[in-house]
């Protein structure tokens, strides 16, 4: 089962890679990894979407709080976060699909950033699933670049992070 | 006063308690030892390699349970370091190893005896530091030492780069750290401590599992109380050997691969098992599938990392040992009637496991024309102090070390168990007598693993550290041969060590005595002999070759399905 976990984390030198290193090391999935700075300028906070059963799961969240850098991890699985993801997505727009490409962009809302003869660039964004939606609909006409940023979730209300 | 960053780190070092470290000179850390020239409250010892160097801080941090210190230069004296805290790290040894770096500016440039020693130990630290700021000595040291020794203790990294250390800056040292990503969580919950004493209450065939945290967390006393008041057996992992007495009629010994049978027949029959600051070690468990069918567990642990990473856990408790067994005593305190109760059911459990030890024994054939390994093992128990140190390399020899030498005191068995790693007996054993100078140090040791690091017999002798060598010699890559032997037809691939070496001429060559025994006759004779020189000496025996560590759980098999004679 897919997990979205969201890892908040000291600035510091070599962080990302302790954390890449736990996974890689342990043998454990990842579907995707951001990382940004927070408002907090200390911190920065990570998303991570992995995969495992429950076990897996509690191994993957007990490592990551063993590593001295990191601050709190929390556990978005129970739909209590909200995801979002943008991608950014070359398609081939020539002749009849040109209006079968703007239909699709007008029904995701999402936009064309670039234009020229034969494609549009699109900029999606939405839950993961949107994004797989929007896709699976564009690839039949020439699908030529894909570029997604990962998913990075916030708690609903009350629930995350509270300094 | 405004020092440079190599002072400050031999500062923060002396404001730490530390009084021997282990280091080895080079270009990045000239500095450092510029300093230490007339820095007399540390004594520094020269090992002949920084593998020993780290070892010897390992052996030292576990002889006394302080943290151990080693230094090395940048490059290859900071690759050399890493099977060193390698090993520390698989068995949570506390230690603090300040590594040379090139210089700031060229960190990344591929500089001359530059290595990237934060990126190849990421794996096999508990945490590392680059220090890039002289300002940021004092505390990142601080922040190392509290790392290093609290929660679950295992090696931290420094590595302090040579610009770092000749820059100056004001020299205070910080009252208290404060790291927000890490609370180890020492109090173990009240609830599930009232929980786990009834359970234990409940049971009928109670077993207690004891690792090496209860060494590391110094809670012997508290678990032989627990232990013997309510009569349970107790069964330890190698790390946990001298937690419990091995003399008590309630020590079933090590359990495992290697383990007494009755032990892992106890496991294997319990209805509960109580582990206590050990990790399920896959040479502990045997097959998962079939590990303590018709047990429940309860598993204290201050490493929630080890708690259901390996088998199912009914009860866990994170939290110190000492905290948690202290606690269990307190509430027993509160039960009388229900202990009493409980030990008087516990007749039918204690007949079974009186059973299994005198149907199954650990034991070997004696001869009266060729030493038998467990032998020497049981003569060097009978004639060394009673708390005597030993520290074991890898191998046969290790197994009957732990089989056949009773340890009945914590933090007297220093050995390598979860890396394995050969080469470490020698120099673990003169970190353990640099800490304990009047005390018996013994290191046991085979004639393959002690030639990986015979070089610190010079530093023995130079640093007047009297460790007394025992070589099991079977001229044979001993534990490897054995598996040849029973699982590959005896084709014994590599495993022969056909060089004879004159271990006697070896010892003088260093300025050390030297001993042999051949004859089961002699043995007695050359522990005395070794025992009364005033300096190391090396004390061979020449052992019955093929001889194998019996019982043997094979890999993958059950606890219940030992070999017991093959
Ligand atoms: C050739 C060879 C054969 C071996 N055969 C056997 C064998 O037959 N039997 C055997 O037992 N071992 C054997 N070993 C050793 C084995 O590989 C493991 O090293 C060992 O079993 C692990 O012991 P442990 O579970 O006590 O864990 P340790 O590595 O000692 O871990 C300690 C545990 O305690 C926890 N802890 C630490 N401090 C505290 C504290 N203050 N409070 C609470 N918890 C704490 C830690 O988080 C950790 O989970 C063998 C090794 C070799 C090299
Ligand atoms: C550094 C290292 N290399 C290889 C091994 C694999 N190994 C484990 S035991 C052993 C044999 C040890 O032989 P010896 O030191 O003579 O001890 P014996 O088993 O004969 O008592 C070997 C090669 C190891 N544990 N460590
Ligand atoms: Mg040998």
């Amino acid at each position: 089962m897919q997990h979205t976990i969201s890892v908040l984390v000291e600035n510091e030198f070599g962080v990302l890679s302790r954390v890449s290193a736990l996974f890689s090391g342990r043998g454990f999935n990842i579907d995707s990894l951001t990382v940004a700075p927070t408002n907090d300028e200390g911190m920065s906070r990570m998303t991570i979407v992995t995969r495992g059963d429950e076990n897996i799961l509690e191994q993957i969240t007990k490592q990551l709080n063993k590593l001295i850098d990191i601050i709190k991890v929390i556990d978005f699985t129970d739909g209590s976060g909200i995801e979002r993801e943008m991608a950014l997505i070359k398609v081939s727009a020539e002749d009849e699909s040109r209006a079968e490409v703007l239909r699709i962009v007008d029904i995701f809302r999402a936009k064309i950033i670039d234009v020229t003869p034969r494609s549009y660039t699109i900029e999606a964004t939405g839950s993961p699933v949107k994004i797989d939606g929007i896709l699976d609909l564009l690839r039949p006409l020439g699908l030529k670049e894909l570029v997604r940023t990962g998913a990075v979730a916030i708690g609903r209300g009350a629930k995350g992070w509270k300094g | 006063m405004k020092m440079n960053g190599a002072r400050i780190m031999l500062e923060c070092l002396k404001k730490e308690g530390v009084d021997t470290v282990f280091g080895y000179p080079g270009g990045t850390v000239i500095n450092i030892y510029d300093e230490l020239f007339s820095f007399k409250e540390i004594r520094h010892i020269l090992p002949r390699h920084e593998q020993a160097g780290t070892h010897a801080a390992d052996g030292y941090a576990r002889a006394t349970g302080k943290v151990g210190v080693a230094i090395a230069t940048s490059g290859p004296g900071a690759t050399n370091t890493v099977t060193g805290i390698a090993t520390a790290y698989m068995d949570s040894i506390p230690m603090v190893i300040v590594t040379g770096q090139v210089p700031t500016a060229l960190i990344g440039n591929d500089a001359f005896q530059e290595v990237d020693i934060i990126g190849i130990t990421r794996p096999c630290t508990k945490h590392s530091f680059l220090i890039k700021d002289v300002k940021d000595v004092a505390m990142i040291m601080k922040k190392a030492f509290y790392i290093a020794r609290s929660g679950r203790p295992g090696p931290v990294l420094v590595d302090l780069p040579k610009d770092v250390q000749i820059a100056q800056t004001e020299f205070i040292y910080p009252e208290s750290v404060d790291i927000r990503g890490y609370k180890p969580n020492l109090e173990g919950h009240f609830r599930q401590v009232e929980k786990a004493v009834g359970m234990l209450l409940d049971s009928q065939r109670p077993v207690m599992y004891v690792g090496g945290g209860v060494v590391l967390g110094d809670a012997a006393d508290q678990l032989t109380t627990l232990a013997r008041r309510l009569t349970v057996p107790v069964t330890t992992t190698l790390m946990g050997l001298g937690s419990f007495p091995g003399n008590d009629e309630n020590s079933l010994g090590m359990l495992g691969m290697h383990g007494a049978y009755c032990a892992n027949m106890a496991m294997t029959h319990s209805d509960l098992i109580v582990a206590v600051g050990a990790r399920f070690d896959d040479r502990v468990t045997g097959k998962i599938a079939t590990f303590a069918p018709n047990a429940k567990i309860i598993h204290i642990d201050v490493d929630p990392t080890s708690i259901k990473k390996n088998v199912r856990v009914d009860l866990p408790i994170v939290g110190d040992v000492q905290d948690v067994l202290s606690k269990m005593n307190k509430q027993l305190d509160k039960q009388k009637e229900k202990v009493e109760k409980f030990l008087s059911t516990l007749g039918p459990w204690h007949a079974d496991i009186a059973g299994w030890k005198t149907k199954h024994p650990l034991s070997y054939k004696q001869s009266s024309t060729i030493i038998k390994p467990q032998y020497v093992i049981q003569k060097l128990r009978e004639l060394s102090d009673d708390d005597a140190i030993v520290s074991t390399d890898v191998g046969q020899h290790q197994m009957w070390t732990a089989q056949f030498f009773q340890f009945n005191k914590p933090r007297t068995l220093l050995s390598s168990g979860g890396l394995g790693t050969m080469g470490y007996g020698l120099p673990a054993a003169m970190g353990a007598q640099a800490a304990y100078p009047g005390r018996q140090v013994i290191t046991i040791c085979g004639d393959g693993g002690v030639q990986m690091n015979i070089q610190e017999m010079a530093t023995l002798v130079q640093n007047r550290l009297p460790v007394k060598i025992v070589i099991l010699n079977n001229n044979f890559l001993g534990m490897v041969r054995q598996w040849q032997e029973l699982f590959f037809d005896k084709r014994y691939s590599q495993t022969c060590m056909e060089l004879p070496i004159d271990f006697i001429k070896l010892a003088e060559a260093y300025g050390a005595k030297g001993f042999h025994a051949s004859k089961p006759d002699e043995v007695e004779k050359v522990i005395r002999q070794g025992f009364a020189e005033d300096g190391p000496v090396i004390m061979e025996f020449k052992v019955a070759r093929e001889e194998k560590v019996l019982p043997m759980v094979p890999a993958g098999a059950s606890l219940n399905e030992m070999v017991l004679n093959a």
